[in-house]
């Protein structure tokens, strides 16, 4: 029986705690008698026969769908879209989800004599996967059957026939999706919730819509109201995505959504020890963390993100369940909240974390000093219900080197953005209307989007905007270990040490604040009461 | 005073100004007014310039060797007073009003006395300007001379600071209007010329010229600022300006090759790597203007040639440009570029400084030989 996630009072007999730093570990000690540490929960045990669990799911489909073989005839067009290379995090070791799922869904299309099916990469306005990305997703088997004929696609939100309007919602949201999509008979969608924000109607409302579409959602106000993105009910982002999910329903497409969720057995060997808690370290343990943290800090960054793309999590199927979108968005999130929750008393002064060194959009790429941002005050600020954990006007102390590099194929116009925008305005509103629109209509990063491997032109707005409610929230934002000048480009401080940090947080919300400090991942969502 | 020595012009170029032709003079005789017309003015603030370091650094072409006269004293950005008293900001060429050539040459009758094909002829010996010319004397001094035709009267509004920069400010001007109007322009390097250039072009479009998006490639934090201030819409890092005129003109790049360009690039640095950086950031049929003083050059010319790029000089100013430069001096408060003032007896230290305004946050370095009385 894995044990539940808990909040730790730091006292004097408290071990240093982990913090990540990129591709790097630090160890740090928190003040006693006003520190606190929250821990995830272990992980779940996995299903134990995930094939069966999906064909289960599929047969008995939840809420008023009919099971998938019913929703098959011959003649029929029948889509599959997928999740891309953003989940799960890390990728996860053979077989993906995404993989048993669709063999699966195929198995059973080829049982009804379904001829006409596409599968499509839900990209959004994501880069494109290359072939090994994508044969890791869905499998040597389904790569070799659909790509040779053309019929394993990325989504292309800049095609000009790719994509149709249906209309907009009694909010005026343009609602404009893959034609493909649109135009078939059944879409099924295939998804892997590796935290509370993704899946139910977001799914195709961002994996398949245009620019057009998605800035509805995606912009300052709505994220400024977005309270959490772990929290679909008190989110603005959420409300709109499943006003398009019903739109795009009643539009007449009719869609079976197949929505997976992980344990969060995060890290393989040697590092199990960032699972573990610090005091349970064996000395085995202790050891591996020096082996590793020393011979990384000695390691050119280059390779130090060689070694840490190659990783491949040891986490697996933990549910799987399929049917009408939001009755089975609903039965996700009950999985994901019984692994993830963790009941915390009360907001802190300070929050502390260390960012990993991977996130949803550097995946085999670089964590550049707008990802770092979207990082921690984006996803990891946002890892909480109720309320934020950190109280208003706080300080958020990260941690992580936040290098002055980027992906000059992957993040082009994320280069421009911190050269030209963040200089001038850290404020996604002021940025919004200033500039989003040249950057998301610019030719060139719409060329790199649609030939290269190319995340669009406006995706670093969109990684600011993520950042908003945080922005917005709290009273300073410390980078520890930081590069000076990238981390003053944000917006933010950088502090060499952790004691620094918390003396330049005390200038904000004076002497001797409670300290909290987020232990992830492995993933939490801390229950703020 | 620079003199005429080879051997330490040589010994210049591998070893610096301190090594080089320049030293201080003491005891001179303050030069006579040659004759009617002229008087002696004694420099207030007199600045120092790009070309005036590469003279004493040695690094400045042999082009010139015909049309100067050694020794002579520097100083051509000068503002001074009048031995009654009025203040004068000195217009340097030494054009055919000034040598009292008659008839003047095509040029000047045209009013492009910048372009005066007489600057080695007339009653004086050569010297394309105040401060290149032996029977002048140059602003680097307590007296030199000029010519009723050089002089402009400094009003009382003005400080003594605007006033020693009306000279490049002119400079400035007469460069903005040689490039073609263009919906994006781009200025290389942000040392005075390059935010003089800003200024002016800023200032040419307030006077009906139609304006265009400016981008500044500066190399210091301090030059960016300044470059905003005066007007730039975007002031980048040397290395960010192709991607910031990809940008700003929605380009495609083939490679690091844009496709667009700038219409019109300023190029304010006039080395080998600011020129071949202004070819880069060109537009197809756009034009580049050489503002910095240039040297003996190996620069790949394939995209002037492939691109039907028109490169252009821009050298000094017409009297107009002069007028228009104290309106710009004044509008645009360009007494604030000056970062330093130092006696004539520390000439190295200021050069030294002027060496490095970049990396030392100073714009205009400049000498009051005035204040050592």
């Amino acid at each position: 029986m894995p044990r539940p996630g808990f909040v730790l009072d730091v006292d004097a007999s408290t071990p240093p705690l982990l913090f990540w730093h990129g591709e790097q570990f630090r160890l740090e000690r928190l003040p006693a008698g006003r520190s606190r540490v929250i821990y995830p929960p272990e992980p779940v045990a996995p299903l134990a026969d995930p094939d069966a669990a999906v064909r289960h799911a599929l047969l008995h489909p939840l809420g008023d769908s009919q099971p998938l073989p019913s929703l098959l005839r011959p003649g029929m067009a029948l889509t599959i879209v997928f999740d891309d290379l953003s989940l799960p995090l890390p990728p996860m070791r053979r077989p993906d989800n995404r993989q048993l799922v669709v063999e699966a869904v195929l198995d059973l299309a080829a049982d009804a004599g379904v001829d006409d099916v596409v599968l499509i990469a839900g990209l959004g306005l994501h880069r494109r996967m290359t072939e090994a990305e994508l044969r890791h997703a869905l499998g040597d088997r389904v790569y070799d059957a659909f790509a040779p004929s053309g019929r394993l696609t990325q989504f292309d939100a800049e095609d000009p026939g790719g994509v149709v309007h249906l209309g907009t919602t009694d909010h005026g949201e343009d609602v404009e999706i893959s034609t493909r999509a649109a135009t078939s008979d059944l879409v099924v969608y295939v998804n892997i919730n590796l935290v509370a924000m993704d899946g139910g109607h977001k799914s195709l409302a961002t994996g398949i819509s245009s620019y057009r579409s998605l800035r509805h959602h995606h912009n300052a106000r709505t994220l400024q109201h977005t309270r959490s993105l772990m929290d679909r009910h008190r989110s603005a982002l959420h409300a709109s995505a499943w006003r398009i999910g019903r739109h795009i329903a009643a539009s007449g497409v009719k869609v079976f959504q197949i929505e997976t969720t992980l344990n969060t057995d995060t890290f393989p060997d040697p590092f199990g020890f960032l699972s573990k808690r610090e005091w349970e370290w064996t000395a085995r343990d202790r050891a591996s963390y020096v082996a590793a943290a020393s011979a990384l800090d000695r390691t050119p960054a280059a390779l130090r993100r060689s070694i840490f793309s190659a990783v491949r999590a040891p986490h697996r199927m933990a549910s799987v369940q399929a049917g009408e979108v939001e009755a089975v968005h609903e039965s996700t999130l009950a999985h994901l909240h019984r692994q993830q929750l963790v009941e915390v008393a009360g907001q802190t002064d300070v929050l502390t974390m260390g960012v990993p060194f991977v996130g949803p959009y550097n995946v085999n790429s670089i964590m550049n000093p707008i990802l770092v941002a979207c990082g921690s005050l984006g996803y990891f600020f946002n890892l909480y219900r109720g309320r934020p954990l950190v109280r208003e006007g706080g300080v958020l102390i990260v941690h992580h080197p936040t290098p002055w590099s980027f992906h000059p194929v992957h993040h082009p116009s994320y280069i421009d953005f911190f050269e030209q925008v963040l200089p001038e305005t850290t404020d996604p509103v002021v940025m919004e209307a200033k500039y989003e629109e040249a950057f998301a209509t610019d030719p060139w990063y719409v060329h790199l989007y649609r030939t290269g491997y190319a995340y669009h032109g406006v995706h670093a707005f969109y990684m600011w905007y993520w950042c908003a409610h945080a922005l917005q929230h709290l009273g300073g934002v410390i980078v520890v270990g930081g590069e000076p000048r990238a981390v003053r480009r944000l917006g933010f401080k950088p502090a060499s040490t952790m004691d620094d940090a918390l003396e330049m947080a005390s200038d904000v919300v004076g002497a001797h604040p409670t300290i909290t400090h987020l232990h992830a991942p492995p993933l939490l969502i801390a229950d703020v009461r | 005073m620079v003199e005429r020595s080879l051997a330490r012009f040589a010994a210049a170029r591998v070893g610096g100004s301190r090594l080089g032709p320049l030293r201080l003079a003491t005891g001179m005789d303050e030069p006579a007014p040659p004759g009617p017309g002229w008087h002696r003015v004694r420099p207030r603030l007199a600045g120092i310039c790009g070309s005036d370091l590469a003279t004493v650094d040695g690094r400045s072409s042999r082009w010139f060797e015909p049309i100067v006269s050694f020794p002579f004293v520097p100083g051509h950005e000068v503002v001074g007073t009048l031995d009654d008293g009025r203040r004068v900001v000195v217009e340097p060429v030494l054009k055919c009003a000034t040598r009292a050539v008659a008839p003047p040459c095509a040029m000047c009758a045209d009013g492009r006395t910048n372009l005066c094909e007489r600057v080695a002829f007339g009653d004086l010996e050569p010297g394309l300007q105040t401060g290149y010319c032996t029977d002048t004397g140059g602003g680097w001094s307590q007296a030199m001379v000029a010519h009723d035709s050089q002089l402009h009267p400094v009003p009382d509004a003005l400080s003594d600071e605007d006033a020693v920069m009306v000279e490049p400010a002119a400079c400035a001007l007469h460069a903005a209007a040689q490039g073609p109007p263009a919906a994006t322009v781009a200025v290389v390097g942000a040392g005075t010329l390059g935010l003089l250039t800003v200024a002016a072009l800023r200032h040419l479009h307030a006077g009906g010229r139609p304006p265009g998006r400016v981008l500044v490639a500066a190399k210091h934090p301090h030059q960016r600022a300044l470059a905003a201030e005066l007007g730039a819409d975007e002031a980048c890092r040397p290395e960010a300006l192709e991607r910031a005129v990809r940008r700003a003109t929605r380009s495609l790049a083939a490679g690091r090759q844009l496709t667009g360009g700038a219409g019109t690039v300023y190029d304010c640095v006039g080395s080998p790597a600011s020129l071949a950086q202004a070819l880069r950031v060109t537009a197809p049929g756009g034009t580049v203007v050489l503002v910095g003083m240039p040297g003996p050059a190996v620069v790949d010319l394939t995209p002037l040639w492939q691109r039907e790029v028109a490169l252009r000089g821009a050298y000094a100013y017409t009297r107009a440009d002069f007028q228009a430069a104290f309106e710009l001096a004044a509008a645009a408060g360009l007494g604030r570029l000056v970062s330093a003032r130092y006696p004539l007896e520390r000439f190295r230290a200021a050069l030294d400084h002027a060496a490095a305004a970049g990396r030392r946050e100073a714009v205009k370095v400049t000498f009051a030989p005035g204040k050592d009385r």
